[in-house]
């Protein structure tokens, strides 16, 4: 194994950059290049030389080559490169084999003792195995965030898992917060960029995004339920309508206290004011439907478990919904009607009202009691709370309180302080969201690699590791089309003559829960019918696995892909097909073994074109395509 | 760590002492007040005599009185051009004249001529009667097959590789048939069409691919998967291989053998008549033969607001082969007594011929009484339960509402009507509903079911 410095000129992505000098173990030719490109011509990137660190940990000095002809033993050849500065580096996988050696040097001596004290030192650290997914830069961590899960991980005796490495970072934020699969240009290009801070400036872009509001819309949308027929019936128009309401807050950083106040007291028509159809998204509109529908989305309560005068007194605040009907053809008008006959309403005398938290607040007969409770909620700690939890559950798998909607007596947070914490930072920030995104997404503990340090299973609850999760259905039929060039067929159970859906909609970008179609029904689209976040159900099953590696569909849509044909065309070497691949489907570049079992697939006589359909076959089937990591 | 009442990792409710006690509360309540109940299923527990459901489901609302429930006497703005609705082998009831073949089986099925709900709704009327619930609360319920899938499927020990509820060949889409059990219990379409060469079951037959390049590239796929290989306990990862060496079973073993038609001979199939519906009757009794507990053929077609007579004498040849030789060829091969067949719709047509345009001569949603066909596991052939009035308009007499229609075929299959549902919010649902549930019903079909 030796380390090989990474030059974004060289087109091969991965060698040394002539010129720069540490420490050089072995003789330079004069005017040699690149060994990779005049040798082997494969486009690796990094192997990590555990001797060249061994001797940068001791410090050698630095020793001139003698003169080249002399000094080279192998008769010409170039020697081995040099060794550069390591922010950046990190491991891909097991380096080529048969990396050519050049005579002793002097220091030889000096790095058996080296090599030996490393060795012991190993003993009492772990050094983090070559596998494609972790870092071995030393981790530090970032905000308070980290400091309170750390802390807690201490408490609780739980070792945390290693930094991940770019790549597998690259494709988790870009997934985790714009539910879209990077390309194989963004790929390579960020792993080969060599500037330190460049996480923090990935996760800034995608939060500017609009891939950001698409995605971040449609886990609100699943939250509001905006589904246009059975059993929500909100209708098309006003589906659509609602929809760009909170895709257009989400792009445009509406403070999470503003978005609340206005879905609970906007009133006027579904087709033009769009928050009112908060109040129709719902299945059950009586008062004490609308008080637990308010309590699940809102405060993340199951308002099943209060006792029952708590809902009835939450109830009293949307006695006085109004509904009307106009001419138009499915509008409906929400408005505040003070001569409401609903129980509890007021009509005409002041009531004592009691809020969720205990408290009681007095409404008179001009005020209408749905600012009143807006005003109570922007300012209760438990809207805080239930928000950071939702969108802390939505980036990691698992909330601090699980499920998200679910804040019970005994259901409490894995870990308080920073429950607390984040809830009150959240809440000084103006309910900035993308703050908090921002925030939760620079953290050492959203970085973690998958690969858990400590067997015990607490440690998945405690966040000392990024947990396997599938991709969600519009996700994952997303990346498929973005990598064969395809497009979803939609459909919806009533005909919607005024629905336009071009062709390249991406199903992350759906409005209504009523359009869907049969690979999104079988891959666990929630039909939005309770709001629940439970009712996303991302668990593989065997006709899920059917479907991706025997279905027609699939099949087709490698057949017809540009991508597989362009990469399957003549003059094309295996090699660069196989770091193609990888480099689209799973966002990083193949290890050396991985490189050699699909070179031998394409060689066996299966034919190029198949092959390459093959192999993208099985790199779509792979769990690491499959799921979040 | 929060406690969950309900496990939806391991799907299997884990109760609570408190859940438990009121569990049981619950249960021995719902023992005493089971004279007071006005479905009285449950004193006795349910005998089992039926295995499996094949559930024909008439997708758009088939025309009651140009079907099983004829009015030639009502004149020609009712019964159109079908004026002479022919005898059965039993005698008594007539059907009409395009359904010969179904006219020499009667004594095999029993007809219910009084199906009412009152709803005009496509979605609506699909959700009561496959579900035998009122929709608008909060919970959307789960419809007869994820019902029976729950009850008879993985959970109860059957051990098939093709899943305990499949579809033949769409999934109606009116509504979320699993509700709130969750995906696990949604039905397998096989999409494909069965009259065609080969069956294309979806995911399992793939024409374009021979078996050693399926083996072939199954072998790249393991030396590739380096995640899996570097996380091989992960409970992901575990369920991931699972789910794979399943479908591997299906594809490659001898699970996908029952949608090769090719092993049937070839005058069966015709007697089955080569059409998508009479194929997939075919499908459907391969499958009862395998063990399967619930098929769902969705029959398309039946929504004639225009063209009504053209369509019934277009479609119910087609239904009359399918259904009179899957009869038959049920009661021949021993399995009509372990086998229930329904035969229906989400409601039944406008008895009185709209004439005018735009329908010139078809029938519009009619809720208020419609029919319904029950064969087989143990419900008797041969009669006629409820009738509606002279012009098929409303019910005469003997009403049945969707929950009977339901709560018999549980009974006959074994499920006890206390089964509970697990659902994500922990609430003790039962099967049927309860007194409280305010659901209408006249009782069981004792009339036709026997012991």
């Amino acid at each position: 194994m030796r380390v090989v410095k990474q030059n974004p000129n060289c087109e091969f992505g991965g060698h040394a950059r002539p010129g720069r000098r540490w420490l050089r173990l072995r003789v330079r030719p004069a005017g040699a290049r690149c060994s990779r490109c005049s040798k082997s011509r494969t486009g690796r990137a990094v192997e990590f030389d555990l001797r060249a660190a061994l001797s940068r940990t001791m410090r050698l000095a630095e020793v001139r080559a003698p003169s080249a002809k002399r000094a080279d033993p192998t008769g010409g050849q170039p020697a081995d490169l040099e060794i550069g500065d390591t922010a950046g580096l990190e491991t891909c996988g097991t380096g080529p084999a048969g990396v050519r050696r050049s005579a002793e040097t002097p220091l030889r001596r000096f790095e058996i003792a080296g090599w030996t004290l490393l060795l012991l030192l190993l003993l009492a650290v772990r050094l983090p195995a070559a596998t494609p997914y972790e870092s071995l830069v030393a981790p530090t961590p970032q905000n308070k965030i980290d400091e309170l899960v750390l802390a807690r991980l201490k408490v609780l005796h739980l070792a945390p898992a290693h930094p991940c490495s770019d790549a597998v970072f690259l494709r988790r934020v870009t997934l985790d917060a714009t539910g879209t699969l990077p390309s194989a240009a963004e790929a390579q290009q960020f792993i080969l960029d060599r500037n330190p801070a460049k996480r923090g400036a990935l996760i800034d872009r995608l939060l500017a995004s609009d891939e950001f509001a698409e995605y971040l819309a449609l886990k609100w949308s699943d939250a509001l339920r905006i589904k246009a027929e059975f059993p929500i019936n909100l209708w098309p128009n006003a589906a659509q309508t609602y929809h760009h309401w909170v895709y257009d807050g989400i792009r445009t950083n509406r403070p999470c206290d503003q978005f609340a106040r206005e879905l609970l007291t906007a009133s006027g028509s579904d087709f033009e004011n769009p928050p009112v159809n908060f109040y129709r998204a719902m299945q059950n509109r009586t008062p004490a439907g609308i008080a637990q529908t308010v309590a699940l989305t809102l405060l993340g309560e199951r308002a099943e478990h209060w006792p029952s005068n708590q809902l009835a007194n939450l109830a009293v605040f949307f006695a006085n919904v109004g509904r009307k009907a106009t001419a138009e053809w499915k509008e409906e008008i929400i408005y505040f009607n003070p001569a409401s006959t609903n129980a509890g309403a007021l009509n005409g005398a002041a009531v004592r009202a009691v809020l969720p938290d205990g408290s009681r607040v007095k409404l008179t007969p001009d005020q209408d009691p749905r600012v009143v409770f807006a005003d109570w909620l922007v300012k209760d700690p438990q809207f805080a709370r239930s928000l950071v939890n939702r969108t802390w559950a939505w980036f990691f798998g698992c909330g601090i309180v699980q499920e998200p909607d679910d804040f019970r007596a005994d259901n409490p947070p894995a870990n308080p302080e920073l429950l607390a914490w984040l809830a009150k930072d959240f809440a000084a920030s103006g309910y900035d969201f993308k703050r908090l995104c921002r925030m939760i997404l620079n953290s050492q503990t959203y970085q973690f690699a998958p690969l858990p340090a400590d067997a015990n299973p607490a440690a998945a609850a405690n966040f000392a590791y990024y947990p396997l999760r599938r991709l969600d259905a519009e996700v994952l039929i997303d990346a498929i089309d973005q990598l064969t060039g395809s497009s979803e067929k939609y459909v919806s159970e009533i005909p919607e003559p005024f629905t336009y859906i071009p062709d390249n909609l991406r199903s992350i970008a759906l409005p209504d829960g009523s359009i869907t179609s049969s690979f999104l029904e079988m891959f666990g689209r929630p039909p939005r019918d309770t709001g629940l976040e439970s009712e996303r159900n991302n668990r593989i099953s065997a006709p899920q696995k059917l479907t991706l590696l025997n279905s027609s569909l699939m099949q087709r849509k490698l057949e017809q892909s540009r991508m597989i044909e362009f990469q399957s065309s003549a003059g094309r070497l295996p090699d660069d097909i196989v770091t193609g691949m990888y480099l689209g489907i799973l966002s990083r570049f193949p290890t050396a073994a991985e490189t050699k079992t699909a070179e031998e697939y394409l060689k066996s006589g299966i034919g190029r074109r198949q092959g390459t359909v093959d192999l993208a076959w099985a790199l779509m089937n792979s769990s690491e395509f499959l799921y979040r990591h | 760590m929060s406690t969950k009442f309900f496990d939806f990792e391991k799907q299997r409710p884990r109760l609570s002492r408190r859940e438990a006690i009121q569990r049981t509360l619950f249960a021995a309540s719902g023992l005493v007040l089971a004279e007071h109940l006005s479905f009285k299923a449950f004193a006795a527990p349910p005998n089992a005599r039926a295995k499996a459901v094949i559930q024909i489901w008439m997708w758009g609302g088939p025309s009651h009185t140009d079907i099983f429930d004829t009015k030639p006497e009502a004149g020609y703005d009712y019964c159109g051009p079908f004026k002479s609705p022919i005898e059965t082998n039993v005698s008594g009831i007539r059907i009409c004249e395009l359904l010969p073949l179904l006219a020499k089986q009667a004594d095999k099925y029993s007809l219910i001529r009084s199906m009412t709900h009152g709803n005009n709704g496509h979605e609506t009327a699909s959700y009561i009667v496959q579900t035998g619930r009122q929709p608008g609360g909060r919970l959307v319920y789960p419809c007869v097959g994820a019902v029976v899938s729950l009850a008879k499927g993985y959970d109860a020990g059957y051990k098939g590789l093709i899943p305990p509820y499949v579809v033949l060949t769409e999934p109606q889409g009116r509504f979320d048939e699993a509700g709130f059990l969750g995906a696990r219990f949604r039905p397998f379409a096989t999409g494909g069409n069965p009259a065609l060469t080969p069956f294309a079951v979806e995911g399992v037959v793939s024409p374009g691919v021979t078996e050693q390049r399926q083996k072939n590239r199954r072998e790249l796929l393991h030396h590739l998967d380096t995640l899996a290989q570097t996380l091989p306990e992960d409970p992901q990862i575990t369920a991931a291989t699972q789910a794979e060496n399943l479908a591997y079973d299906m594809i490659l073993g001898d699970g996908a053998k029952v949608f090769d038609l090719s092993q049937e001979k070839a005058d069966l199939r015709d007697r089955y008549g080569r059409s998508k519906f009479g194929q997939s009757c075919l499908v459907a009794r391969r499958l009862v033969e395998r063990g399967i507990p619930y098929v769902t053929i969705n029959y398309a077609g039946w929504d004639t607001h225009k063209e009504n007579f053209q369509t019934m004498r277009r479609e119910l040849p087609n239904m009359d082969k399918g259904l009179a030789t899957l009869l038959q060829d049920l009661s021949e091969r021993g399995l009509l007594d372990s086998t229930i067949v329904w035969w229906g719709g989400e409601f039944g047509r406008t008895p009185k011929v709209q004439w005018e345009a735009p329908w010139n001569g078809g029938r519009n949603h009619w809720g208020k009484v419609f029919s319904a066909l029950l064969a087989g596991g143990g419900f008797r052939g041969g009669q006629v339960v409820g009738a509606s009035d002279a012009h098929g308009e409303e019910v005469k007499d003997r009403p049945v509402y969707p929950v009977d229609l339901i709560g018999s075929i549980y009974q006959q299959m074994g499920i006890a009507a206390t089964t509970s549902l697990p659902n994500p919010e922990g609430l003790p649902l039962a099967v049927m509903p309860g007194a409280d549930e305010g659901i209408k019903s006249a009782g069981l079909l004792k009339e036709i079911m026997s012991a």
